[in-house]
């Protein structure tokens, strides 16, 4: 079984890797997003320290969104996710490292960009620490909770908005308790304790049920 | 006697269940909004604590707030038994049940922002209440995009049931997140529900409408079903032989 597991992420990375672009895209996708905030609201220090939290938030999440397409429809086209639900594997396991490779490939790059991030909003040193901890521990939580909508939403027309429109709205606690986190390690004082324990209960969940649920959701969209 | 606990979820035998419980369903929805409104309105004090007569939207606010919440909860009851039992039925009622759960949602907002204009001085705010029901509305949003992005009709109802059931998992979490922002501070959360607090005047008319709105909600369901079941097996035998189309 967990042989199948790294076989299935050897085989997404290195398919991944001839053809670099499309990391970057997503990458650069996240840049754009968060250097436009500036110049569409303001350049003003303090207001930028204020709003960076939720800007690099929303940016990572309609990133990781963009990227869900990505996912699984390439296998599904070509047909090898059909192959790979009649393998003696269990489902849920190929796609717990399918979702895996897709995050190292989108959520990582995120999480070590972030930094520039910092510099761009003046954010102090501490709260880019913070930034890239919360993003570390966020980052796959997307990833898993957008591949059930991306299972659910195989080979559709316009499938793309549609995931947003499903995912979206479920990301809400970790855009609350990520940005949150950010937000509270600039203020003198408080503790960011809660925010990590919170996001990392909210991945540990995630790692235990989506891949059950992106599972089913597969044979629904297959059979 | 042996009773056949399945025999309505062939839609052949509810099809003409559901025609004669409508009207049933409109009647007594007529009677017990009219009643409820007609004691709200007339009925009860003038003065709310702070409120002023504007407080009388209540009524509906209540009312299709609690039902929207519900609707909620019956459509992915519904969507669960259809994945489980595999019934034809309980998915089409699953769908029908989302569009008057959206349309309940739409009125609670907007009642809703009605009131806040009258009492808050202002049309939104960003309470928890009122984040929490905006979300619900993506929620029913999303369940009905999908179900109507995918042609195939097993496959469009697995998958919005699927759907239902990750936001049902997802939802109290949601609201967490919503109503406690900052996990610091959290221990100090409470949200009181005021409902002992209020007249029980008030409490009547409120609960005799909303269950005005629940037999509205039973029959626009089950008039919308009916409509689906017909689009859905119009090429069956059953369906050519109904007097509506042999006049």
């Amino acid at each position: 079984m967990f042989s199948a597991f790294l076989l299935i992420l050897k085989r997404d990375l290195l398919l991944a890797m001839r053809r670099r672009s499309e990391i970057f895209t997503v990458l650069f996708f996240f840049i754009v997003v968060i250097s436009l905030f500036p110049l569409g609201i303001s350049t003003e220090d303090q207001l930028l320290k204020q709003i960076a939290p939720g800007v690099v938030w929303v940016a990572a999440l309609l990133a990781s969104t963009l990227a869900l397409d990505r996912l699984f429809s390439d296998d599904y086209e070509d047909g090898t996710l059909e192959q790979m639900t009649l393998a003696p594997v269990s489902l849920p396991i190929v796609v717990l490292a399918k979702i895996i490779a897709h995050w190292l490939l989108t959520g990582l790059p995120l999480v070590l960009i972030s930094p520039l991030v910092g510099l761009f909003y003046h954010l102090p040193f501490e709260s880019i620490k913070v930034m890239m901890l919360v993003l570390l521990l966020g980052t796959p939580v997307l990833s898993m909770l957008g591949a059930i909508a991306a299972a659910l939403t195989l080979g559709l027309r316009g499938g793309g908005v549609l995931v947003s429109l499903l995912v979206l709205p479920l990301y809400i606690p970790v855009l609350v308790y990520g940005a949150g986190a950010i937000s509270t390690s600039m203020v003198e004082g408080l503790s960011i304790q809660p925010y990590v324990l919170l996001l990392s209960a909210f991945m540990l969940l995630a790692i235990i049920f989506s891949p059950w649920a992106t599972a089913a959701a597969i044979k629904i969209s297959i059979e | 006697m042996k009773i056949n606990w399945f025999k309505y979820s062939a839609p052949m035998n509810f099809y003409p269940l559901a025609g004669k419980l409508i009207p049933i369903f409109w009647i007594a929805a007529i009677l017990f909004i009219t009643l409820g409104l007609y004691w709200g309105f007339f009925k009860t004090a003038d003065v709310l604590s702070d409120q002023k007569q504007y407080y009388r939207i209540i009524y509906v606010h209540v009312a299709s707030a609690w039902m929207a919440m519900w609707l909620y909860a019956v459509m992915v009851a519904w969507a669960m038994i259809g994945l489980v039992f595999n019934t034809r039925l309980s998915f089409m009622m699953a769908s029908a049940t989302a569009i008057t759960g959206t349309v309940m949602t739409v009125i609670a907002l907007a009642t809703g922002a009605i009131w806040g204009k009258t009492s808050w001085g202002t049309w939104w705010d960003w309470d928890p209440k009122l984040t929490s029901f905006l979300i619900l509305l993506f929620v029913y949003i999303g369940y009905i995009a999908l179900q109507s992005a995918i042609d195939d009709v097993r496959r469009s109802d697995k998958a919005s049931a699927l759907l239902a059931l990750v936001g049902l998992a997802l939802v109290p979490i949601i609201y967490y997140a919503v109503n406690c922002p900052d996990p610091n501070e959290c221990a100090s959360l409470h949200q009181e529900s005021s409902l002992e607090r209020v007249e029980s005047n008030i409490l009547i008319a409120m609960f005799v409408t909303t269950f005005g709105f629940w037999m509205y909600s039973f029959a626009t369901i089950l008039m919308r079903v009916r409509i689906i079941i017909l689009e859905r097996e119009r090429k069956t035998s059953w369906v050519s032989k109904l007097k509506e189309f042999n006049g």
